[in-house]
């Protein structure tokens, strides 16, 4: 599967925040069709990096170009225009919103755009895709954690994204959720997306990233397939080193 | 909702032809507190559009309201301009002001802009003032029409029920979902491709086109127009306190606040004329501890009360 072209590309990207260096100098590649695992201890600045590849954060210097277009400098509803969509560490849902508008959100000013009737059938469908279909009457506030992560998720595809950026998307499931939802990104893998995936979850790590990056301390510490990179000594001592 | 929508609209109108005959059933004091509190539906309503979904809390009536009056009156005193071209030109100049407000301020988030609002509203009026002692010689500038208070009351009533349309047309539209959005979240906003700056200015720009509207058509009320009376905080607060005690997540949530406040305001002007100040702080203050949603809000709770027991 990671025999696509590039589709983006993060060149020497910087990022300061005061005297600290959260993500420094680091380059990489993402082809389309593949799931690209970004991984490494906590604080080692994948959040960071997610930050500036959706605009949040301008970079301090560097590029980041999405099939030849600059990102970098660019808005972060700009950089969703353009393309790349995301869901966040911690959950952001829309409270006040019916499900069905929290996922319209997503199509109505995303990449590509829908509003009105096809912008709610999309909804219901993918509402239905990450198995919220029985709670689509409910209020957001009735949802538990994971279906809120669900949600978020059903936004972010919504504006059907050429990069879709996920972050710790897994994180606090129980061990049935947790099933669920790597069955349900890896039938997001079969159909061709092109994902950026921060994980902590080596199982998903293994079965779902086609290549994985892996930074400690801002910079790129390894870069392969995971049995590799999760093979390679420095990156072992980098984790151990953080517990 | 579509459905209920409809119902709104509907509703509105019956309120308006309502209201539309209110001149021809009363007059004198009656009719002046029926001008008064037809010029803070508008101007509260204009102040929701924008305030409602953003919460973002604007004190840039006054200086709205007074751009309408002033130019007003100093068209017609000075230049000899009709009323009517006043009128037209005064909304534009405050659309290109709230553009220029807007792009400056609505990055900055919350206390920063109301601060700003409110300084903005004070410069203008030491600006005018001081344009007008040192270079135009401090004539007063009068604005003579033959508007009775029964015109000057129904082309408000105008106003506020195209205010509310184009209300509930932004509702109804990407910009008004978008609106939504930004209100809940600004950050999952931006993240989902809406331009929040954009949007935000847009409808700044409507409401200060609106204020401005009302603060010119309702300067024949005064007759004899100074700046320092137009561009008034004090209306911006009265705007704000009104639109949060009806609650600002109906558009038509002003109408339920600003009544029995102006009833209110009149007993309490005529009761203790030099302790206004004092007691729109109190009224301020009140309503946002103890309706922090409004009488809107207030009555949805109850209800929902009601549904659930
Ligand atoms: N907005 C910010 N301001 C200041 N420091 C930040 C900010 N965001 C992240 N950091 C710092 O940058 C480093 C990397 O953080 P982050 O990218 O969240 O790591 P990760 O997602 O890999 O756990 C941390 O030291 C964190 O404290
Ligand atoms: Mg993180």
């Amino acid at each position: 599967m990671s025999t696509g072209r590039s589709i983006l590309t993060v060149d020497r990207l910087t990022k300061r925040f005061g005297g600290l260096v959260a993500v420094n100098d680091l380059s990489f590649e993402v082809r389309e069709h593949e799931v690209m695992g970004l991984i490494g201890p906590n604080g080692s600045g994948k959040t960071t990096t997610m930050n500036l590849i959706s605009g949040a954060f301008a970079p301090t210097s560097g590029t980041i170009h999405l099939e030849g277009r600059r990102l970098s400098g660019l808005g972060a509803h700009e950089v969703t225009r353009a393309g790349v969509s995301r869901t966040f560490q911690l959950v952001r849902v829309l409270p006040g919103l019916s499900l069905i508008d929290n996922v319209i959100a997503g199509a109505a000013f995303g990449h590509k755009r829908r509003w009105g009737g096809p912008a709610k059938e999309q909804a219901v469908r993918l509402l239905q895709r990450v198995g919220l279909g029985a709670q689509i009457g409910l209020p957001v506030s009735a949802l538990t954690y994971i279906d809120q992560k669900r949600l978020e998720l059903a936004r972010a595809l919504a504006g059907e994204p050429e990069v879709l950026l996920l972050d710790e998307w897994l994180a606090g499931l129980n061990p049935t959720e947790l099933q669920e939802g790597i069955a349900l990104i890896s039938d997001l893998r079969r159909e061709g997306r092109t994902i950026i995936l921060v994980e902590h979850v080596m199982d998903a790590i293994r079965s779902l990233c086609d290549r994985c990056v892996v930074m400690n301390s801002g910079a790129k510490i390894a870069e392969g397939t995971p049995q590799a990179v999760l093979s390679d000594p420095e990156v072992i001592r980098a984790y151990l080193g953080d517990e | 909702m579509t459905a209920k929508g409809w119902k709104d609209l509907v509703l509105i109108g019956v309120l308006v032809l309502a209201a539309a005959f209110v001149p021809l059933v009363t007059d004198g004091y009656w009719l002046s507190i029926a001008v008064t509190a037809m010029m803070y539906i508008a101007l509260t309503t204009a102040w929701t559009l924008f305030s409602g979904p953003t919460h973002y809390i604007s004190l840039a009536t006054g200086a709205f309201f007074g751009v309408g009056g002033y130019l007003v009156a100093t068209g017609m005193s000075d230049h000899d301009l009709p009323f009517w071209l006043m009128a037209a030109i005064a909304p534009v100049v405050s659309v290109v002001l709230a553009a220029l407000i807007g792009a400056a301020t609505l990055r900055l988030s919350g206390i920063y802009f109301v601060i700003f609002t409110l300084g903005l509203a004070e410069m203008i009026r030491g600006l005018v003032s001081w344009v007008q002692n040192n270079f135009l010689g401090s004539r007063g500038l009068y604005v003579l029409t033959d508007f009775t208070e029964a015109h000057i009351y129904w082309m408000l009533l105008a106003i506020a029920a195209t205010v509310y349309v184009i209300g509930w047309l932004i509702d109804r539209s990407r910009l008004g979902f978008a609106m939504k959005i930004i209100g809940n979240d600004e950050g999952v906003a931006k993240h989902l491709g809406i331009d929040t700056a954009r949007a935000k200015v847009l409808l700044f720009m409507v409401t200060g086109f609106f204020s401005t509207l009302v603060g010119a058509i309702v300067a024949p009320r005064y007759s004899y127009i100074e700046p320092n009376q137009v561009f008034s905080p004090e209306l911006s607060f009265m705007v704000v306190i009104m639109a949060l005690l009806g609650g600002t997540q109906k558009l038509w949530g002003p109408i339920i606040g600003v009544i029995p406040f102006i009833l209110i305001w009149e007993t309490i002007t005529a009761s203790f004329p030099n302790a206004t100040t004092l007691y729109l702080g109190l009224c301020f203050l009140a309503i946002v501890y103890f309706l922090p949603n409004g009488v809107v809000g207030l009555v949805q709770k109850i209800i929902a009360k009601g549904r659930s027991a």
